[in-house]
C-alpha cells in the first residue's frame, strides 16, 4: 500500500510529521505494508495535512488529517471516512486548474528521478540540448515568458543580453529570497519539485553561456534549503550538472546560498551584493546584472517561478505556452490566495480571472466568515483593493491600470476588522525596518511615513496631504521598488478606505 | 569559551569556506552555528583572512537580521507578523508572547529560558498565524497553543 502524507512546510506547520509517524506506526501494528512517499503539497493549504492512498482509481485524498485520526482511517480501510475527499484528481479546486509549472508539485517524490522523468522531467533540457543557443532563447521570448517576481520584465530579453555579453564567465542567478506576505509558490516549488528548477536553471546556462548557476535562498525556509541541496547532488551524480550535462559536452552546474533575513535581498541588485558577501545594499542601474552582475560578470537573474516554467515551454513548446493567459500577460500564474480565507493555498491559472472570482469563488471569501473588507495584492508593496475593484482581471497591465501590482501574485484577504490606517501604518513600518539605507527617499522617509500615520491617527487631518506627497516623493525618488512602491498599499489604503483616517473624534466634530 | 578557542574555530570555519565565490555569508553562517552567535573575537580573523577591513565585516554582519552578537536564550520563538498572518489575528498572538515572558522582540527573559523574534514571512500565509519554534513550524497558531508551547518550554 502507498501512502503520501506531503513533506511541504505548509503541512508540516499543520501536523504532517506526526501523520507519517502515526501512518507507519498503525501500519507496523496491523501488519500492512506500506511504502510512505513524503510528497510536495497539492497547493490545498485548507486540506493539509492531506493523506493520499494510492489505489486502482487513483489516488484518493483525505484531509485535513491529524496523527489522532490515523487509525480511523486504517481501520475504513482508507474508504469510507468524513475526511474523505474521494479521488485527488476530481476534487474541484485542483480540477479546475491549469497546472503547467506545478504540474508534478505534490504528485511526485521530490526527490525521486526516476519519478521526475516518469513524469515528463527532463524532456525539456533533452530538446534545448538539441536546439543552438539563439534558438534557445528565442523560444523563451517566443512563449511570453514575464518574470513572476514581480516586475514582469520579458525573461527572454534579458537572456538575450547576457547571451549577447562577451565574458569569461557568465552567471544564472535564482532569486529565491521569496519574502513577500501571501507567497509561497517559490517555497512550494522548491520542496515539491526541485529537480524543474535545475532543469530550468540549465537550460538558461546553455542558452545563454553560463556555466555556473546561484540559488539563493532565503533563511526562513530551512525545508527548501534541504530539498534544493540533495536534489542538486543527486542531480549532479545522474550527470545532469557537471562538466557534460547529460553527456552533451556542454557544461552547467549550480549550489545553493542562503541569505540572512533581510527582505531587501529580494531586490535583484542588492542580492548580488549579499551573494558576493557585501551588505545587500541596492545597486545604481545602469549597469545593468545582465552585463555587470554577479562579480562583475553577466548575469541572468530569474525568480524561481520563472525558471521552473522554462521546462514546459520546452517540452510542450513556446506556441503551447503563449495559448494561456490575457493580453501582455501570458501563460499561467500560480495565486497564492492567503491571509483570513476560507480556502487558501496555490492555485495554476491562467492569467485573466478577475479578482472577484479568484476571492470570492475560489477562495470561498473570509476563513471568519465576516465580509471581506480588503485584499492586498502582491506583497507587502502591493496595492489594497477594495471590492468595488473586485472585476480587474488578473493581468501585469491591468492591475497597473488601478494603480496596483499583479507581483508575485499573492493575495491577502482581510475581513471587515481590518483597520487601513494601521496597515497603512505597518507597510511604512516595515519599509523602515528593512530599508537597506542608500536612498534618502526610503531610509528617511518610511522614518518619518510611520511619524505622519501617527499623526493622523492622533485626527490631525492637515498630516493628509504630507502622507501623500511623501508617498511621491517615496515612489519617484526611490533607487528600488522597497522604498518605490510603499506607497501603494498606503495610498490605496488612503484612497479607498477614507473612513479609516478619519477619528472618532474628527467623526463628532462635524 | 576563550579567544583564542574562538580564533581557532574560526581559521578552520574559514580555511574550509573562502574558496567560494563570495565566501563572507556562509562563513558567518557557518561562525553563527558553531557559537550560536558570531562573537567580536571572530570578526578580525574573518577580515584578516578574507583581505577585508574589519569595519566591512562589521557592515555586512550587522546588516542582516539574522546574525546575532550575543548568545540567544535556550529556546527561540519566532512569530510572523506580515500581513497575511496580521489578517489572521496575529498581533493578538504577539502581544500575548510579549506579555507571558514579559519581553519585547529581540529579547530574551531574565533566565536565559526564550529570546522572543519577529519574522516577517515563513511563507506558510494560508495557514497563520505562524511561528517557527526552535526550529519547527507551527501554523493555525492562536493564543491557546502559543501559551502552550511556552508552558512546555518552562516560561
Amino acid at each position: 500500500m502507498k501512502i503520501y502524507v506531503p513533506r511541504d512546510a505548509a503541512a508540516k506547520a499543520l501536523g504532517a510529521d506526526d501523520v507519517a509517524a502515526a501512518v507507519l506506526t498503525e501500519a507496523k501494528a496491523r501488519g500492512i505494508d506500506v511504502t510512505l512517499v513524503r510528497n510536495g503539497s497539492r497547493g490545498m493549504v485548507f486540506l493539509e495535512p492531506l493523506l493520499e492512498v494510492e489505489t486502482a482509481e487513483g489516488r484518493k485524498a483525505f484531509g485535513p488529517v491529524t496523527a489522532a485520526d490515523v487509525p480511523a482511517l486504517f481501520d475504513a480501510s482508507f474508504g469510507d471516512h468524513p475526511l474523505a475527499h474521494g479521488l485527488t484528481e476530481d476534487i474541484g479546486w485542483l480540477k479546475s486548474q491549469t497546472r503547467l509549472t506545478f504540474a508534478r508539485v505534490g504528485v511526485v517524490d521530490p526527490l525521486s528521478l526516476a519519478d521526475y522523468t516518469a513524469h515528463h522531467g527532463l524532456k525539456g533540457l533533452k530538446r534545448a540540448l538539441e536546439m543552438a543557443a539563439e534558438d534557445i532563447v528565442a523560444e523563451v521570448t517566443e512563449s511570453g515568458l514575464r518574470g513572476r517576481g514581480g516586475a514582469g520584465f520579458p525573461t527572454g530579453i534579458k537572456w538575450k543580453t547576457v547571451q549577447g555579453a562577451k565574458a569569461d564567465q557568465k552567471y544564472i542567478v535564482c532569486n529565491a529570497d521569496e519574502g513577500d506576505s501571501a507567497t509561497f509558490a517559490d517555497r512550494m516549488l522548491m520542496e515539491g519539485d526541485p529537480f524543474t528548477l535545475i532543469e530550468g536553471m540549465t537550460i538558461a546556462g546553455i542558452g545563454t553561456g553560463a556555466t555556473r548557476g546561484y540559488v539563493y535562498i532565503r533563511s526562513e525556509y530551512p525545508d527548501a534549503i534541504e530539498v534544493m541541496e540533495n536534489a542538486i547532488e543527486i542531480a549532479r551524480a545522474e550527470g545532469i550538472l557537471g562538466q557534460s550535462v547529460l553527456g552533451s559536452g556542454k557544461a552547467f552546474d549550480m549550489w545553493v546560498r542562503v541569505g540572512a533575513g533581510a527582505y531587501v535581498c529580494g531586490e535583484e541588485t542588492s542580492l548580488l551584493n549579499s551573494l558576493e558577501g557585501k551588505r545587500g545594499v541596492v545597486r545604481a542601474k545602469p549597469p545593468l546584472p545582465a552585463l555587470e552582475g554577479f562579480l562583475g560578470k553577466p548575469t541572468v537573474v530569474n525568480n524561481v517561478i520563472s525558471l521552473a516554467t522554462v521546462p514546459v515551454i520546452f517540452e510542450r513548446g513556446a506556441a503551447f505556452y503563449k495559448d494561456f493567459g490575457l493580453g501582455r500577460s501570458r501563460g499561467t500564474i500560480p495565486l497564492q490566495i492567503a491571509g483570513n480565507v476560507k480556502r487558501g493555498g496555490l492555485f495554476e491559472t491562467a492569467f485573466g480571472l478577475s479578482l472577484g472570482e479568484i476571492v470570492d469563488d475560489i477562495g470561498g471569501g473570509t476563513a471568519s466568515g465576516r465580509p471581506v473588507k480588503a485584499v492586498q495584492v502582491g506583497g507587502p508593496l502591493g496595492a489594497y483593493f477594495p471590492r468595488a475593484l473586485f472585476d480587474t482581471p488578473f493581468g501585469y497591465e491591468e492591475f497597473a491600470g488601478k494603480d496596483g501590482l499583479v507581483g508575485h501574485a499573492g493575495l491577502t484577504v482581510f475581513d471587515d476588522t481590518a483597520d487601513m490606517l494601521k496597515m497603512a501604518r505597518f507597510a511604512m513600518e516595515f519599509c523602515a525596518i528593512e530599508s537597506c539605507g542608500k536612498c534618502t527617499p526610503c531610509r528617511i522617509g518610511a522614518v518619518r511615513g510611520v511619524e505622519t500615520v501617527d499623526r493622523i491617527a492622533r485626527g490631525d487631518s492637515s498630516a493628509i496631504p504630507i502622507l501623500t506627497d511623501l508617498c511621491n516623493t517615496m515612489k519617484l525618488g526611490s533607487l528600488c521598488a522597497l522604498g518605490g512602491f510603499t506607497p501603494y498599499p498606503v495610498m490605496s489604503a488612503l484612497t479607498h478606505f477614507p473612513d479609516d483616517f478619519r477619528t472618532a473624534q474628527q467623526e463628532a466634530a462635524e | 569559551m576563550t579567544a583564542d578557542a574562538v580564533q581557532q574555530r574560526t581559521d578552520d570555519i574559514v580555511a574550509e569556506l573562502s574558496g567560494l565565490e563570495g565566501p563572507l555569508l556562509p562563513i558567518l553562517h557557518a561562525v553563527q552555528e558553531a557559537f550560536g552567535y558570531v562573537p567580536q573575537d571572530a570578526l578580525p580573523r574573518i577580515a584578516e583572512r578574507l583581505n577585508l577591513t574589519r569595519a566591512e565585516v562589521h557592515g555586512v554582519m550587522s546588516f542582516y537580521h539574522d546574525f546575532r552578537t550575543e548568545p540567544a536564550g535556550r529556546h527561540v520563538v519566532k512569530i510572523c507578523r506580515a500581513e497575511a498572518c496580521q489578517a489572521r489575528g496575529a498581533d493578538a498572538v504577539v502581544d500575548h508572547a510579549k506579555q507571558l515572558l514579559g519581553v519585547d522582540f529581540h529579547e530574551t527573559t531574565p533566565g536565559g529560558g526564550v529570546t522572543l523574534e519577529e519574522v516577517f514571512c515563513l511563507g506558510l500565509c494560508a495557514c497563520g498565524p505562524a511561528a517557527m519554534v526552535d526550529g519547527k513550524l507551527v501554523g493555525n497558531l492562536d493564543v491557546a497553543r502559543l501559551e502552550k508551547i511556552l508552558t512546555e518550554m518552562g516560561a
